[in-house]
């Protein structure tokens, strides 16, 4: 019959304006800078280097080994080495970066330096509200805004850092384990350090 | 004291002006001042409506529509309701770009095309018991005069544009209003005959007998079907959803305006709005008792709030409308106008006469009403079954 489903969209819509006043769960919509929603614990915006403890320049896992900065694909990583070398997280004397940057303009959110990364020290944050009146020094970032704790990670990504904890942990006792086999070894590098 | 409180002002208005004004001058700074009220009026009408309209289809969608703008630079906010004029400022601010192919003279004259006819067709309309800006002995005559008047702006705008789809928007609106006007004009012809007059004030008058609601032209047969025919005609003349193919943003971009920018386009917007209230307060004043109350006890309220709360319903069941239904097919337009709705109104106007010579008002509602319900489905039927029109199957798309 013809009107019926006239009859039938307009119950619809009445529904819809009357159920969005009285019960919240019907808006889709959020207002944004006073809520928002919460992120799923796969999202990714722009990498982020990790440190653990409490100094981001002791603690950083970084080793300034360069996989990254040669594998991004739009090359938006640029890194400098350190002469001065600090232990990581084993005990062992790794090289640091001097110079850490990652310009957020370029970055794809790729992923690919995570992937490749030996040593977890980079991943990928959640961070998304990077806008900026200044689209070249504000969108590049440095080392020291790129430090982030492993707190804030597991934050962000708690079952992934939860992983990444326990594959450290295991690395540390291997190395553990090593240290106290050989005596030898590892005496060598803190001779150097000394 | 409320009641007359739109007069009274015009009154205290024009005496100040006449003390630096010469004599000769009187009617026509009177005639200036309804007509300034008139602009006043609808455009704020205009500005509060396209908000709560964008609130209203927000809802409709499970959103919470425009609820930010209010006094700037305080967090004041008004549930959105400053932003009509965010929206004025910015349309003033924009640059007015005319094609370099364009008609420059008919391009710039379009839009005021566009407003003039509505706010003449508004100018005729009996807001209130004391309160009409113009009273004609054929006011409905002018008000169909003047508005047939919009389809020449949408026209002049269309072509001057020398757009494609300026043109194709054009044409439909050309081919949706002429042919809507034949189902509208025809829709009012019962309740000419009933009042036996063409003076809206008249017509008015006419639904006043009876003190209430029942009187009113809309509690007949012919005059709820001629309501039904005459709102359905008057979206479409107005360009409203779900008529709105002359603009069709899916298929034509923005129609017979695409090629107007700021606040030309805006007065378009305004025109379009200033069409659509001068339909409504124009079925309001026929079939809903006009500026009158709808219970005799309610009638100490001044009568220019119960015209403009009948208005806001309306214009709410617009936006409903609006908000519901998918757009027509170009054919579905024409076949609707010519092989359904003129064909009601015809009709319609058979039960009108009958309504006038059956006895008892029940048989009159069963032999009135009996024929028009009979009319409605056996058109109904028939155009689902020979006119295309039922439910259709779609070889690939399930």
């Amino acid at each position: 019959m013809l009107g019926e489903g006239l009859a039938k969209g307009l119950l619809t819509t009445a529904k819809n304006f009357v159920g969005s006043y009285v019960s919240r769960e019907r808006l889709v919509t959020v207002q944004y800078p006073e809520e928002r929603r919460p992120l799923p614990e796969a999202a990714r915006s722009f990498p982020f280097l990790v440190y653990d403890g409490d100094d981001p320049v002791a603690g950083l896992r970084c080793v300034a080994c360069k996989i990254c900065e040669t594998e991004c694909p739009p090359q938006c990583i640029y890194i400098v080495k350190d002469t001065v070398k600090k232990p990581d997280h084993t005990g062992k004397l790794q090289n640091q970066p001097l110079i850490f940057d990652i310009d957020i303009s370029v970055c794809m959110s790729c992923q690919i330096c995570v992937e490749v990364c030996p040593f977890d020290a980079i991943k990928m944050d959640v961070a998304y509200e990077w806008s900026t009146h200044d689209r070249f020094e504000g969108l590049l970032l440095h080392k020291e805004q790129l430090s982030k704790p492993n707190s804030y990670y597991h934050k962000i990504h708690p079952t992934e850092a939860a992983e990444v904890d326990a594959r450290l942990a295991a690395a540390r006792a291997k190395a553990a384990v090593a240290r106290a086999g050989g005596a030898g070894k590892p005496a060598a590098p803190a001779a150097v350090k000394g | 004291m409320l009641e007359d409180l739109p007069v009274a002002l015009k009154g205290l208005l024009l005496q100040a002006l006449m003390r630096f004004l010469p004599a000769w001058a009187e009617p026509w700074i009177s005639g200036l001042l309804s007509a300034a009220a008139v602009v006043v009026v609808f455009g704020l009408l205009f500005g509060i409506v396209t908000v709560l309209e964008r609130k209203g289809l927000g809802r409709m969608q499970n959103r919470y529509g425009p609820n930010r703008v209010g006094i700037p630079l305080t967090s004041v906010r008004l549930a959105g309701f400053g932003q009509f004029l965010a929206d004025g400022i910015k349309a003033l601010t924009k640059e007015d770009v005319v094609p370099r192919a364009a008609d420059r003279v008919v391009h710039f004259l379009a839009p005021v095309v566009m407003v003039i006819p509505a706010l003449l067709a508004l100018a005729v309309l009996p807001y209130g018991r004391h309160c009409v800006p113009v009273d004609f002995e054929a006011g409905l005559l002018f008000f169909f005069a003047v508005g047939a008047a919009t389809e020449l702006a949408v026209f002049m705008a269309g072509w001057s544009s020398r757009n494609k789809y300026s043109l194709l928007g054009a044409m439909r609106g050309i081919a949706q209003m002429l042919s809507y006007e034949v189902p509208l004009v025809l829709a009012v012809v019962p309740v000419v005959m009933a009042a036996g007059s063409l003076s809206l004030v008249r017509i008015v008058e006419a639904q006043a007998a009876v003190g209430n609601w029942t009187g009113w032209f809309i509690a007949t047969p012919w005059g709820l079907a001629g309501f039904l025919l005459f709102l359905a005609a008057a979206l479409a003349e107005a360009n409203r959803s779900p008529f709105d193919l002359p603009e069709g943003e899916s298929e034509i971009v923005a129609g017979y305006f695409i090629e107007y920018s700021g606040f030309k386009f805006a007065l378009f917007f305004l025109g379009e709005y200033l069409g659509l209230f001068a339909a409504l307060g124009l079925a309001i004043t026929l079939f809903l008792g006009g500026w009158q109350a709808p219970v005799g006890s309610l009638a100490w309220m001044p009568s220019w709030f119960w015209f403009f709360a009948k208005l806001l319903v309306l214009i709410g069941v617009a936006i409903w409308v609006r908000g519901s239904w998918p757009r027509l097919r170009v054919d579905q337009l024409m076949g609707l106008a010519w092989k359904f709705l003129l064909p009601l109104t015809l009709v319609n106007l058979v039960s009108a006469v009958l309504w006038r010579f059956v006895p008892g008002p029940a048989l009159a509602w069963l032999v009135c009403g009996g024929l028009t319900l009979a009319a409605y489905v056996g058109l109904a039927r028939g155009l689902a079954t020979a006119g295309g029109w039922g439910p259709r199957t779609y070889r690939f798309a399930e």
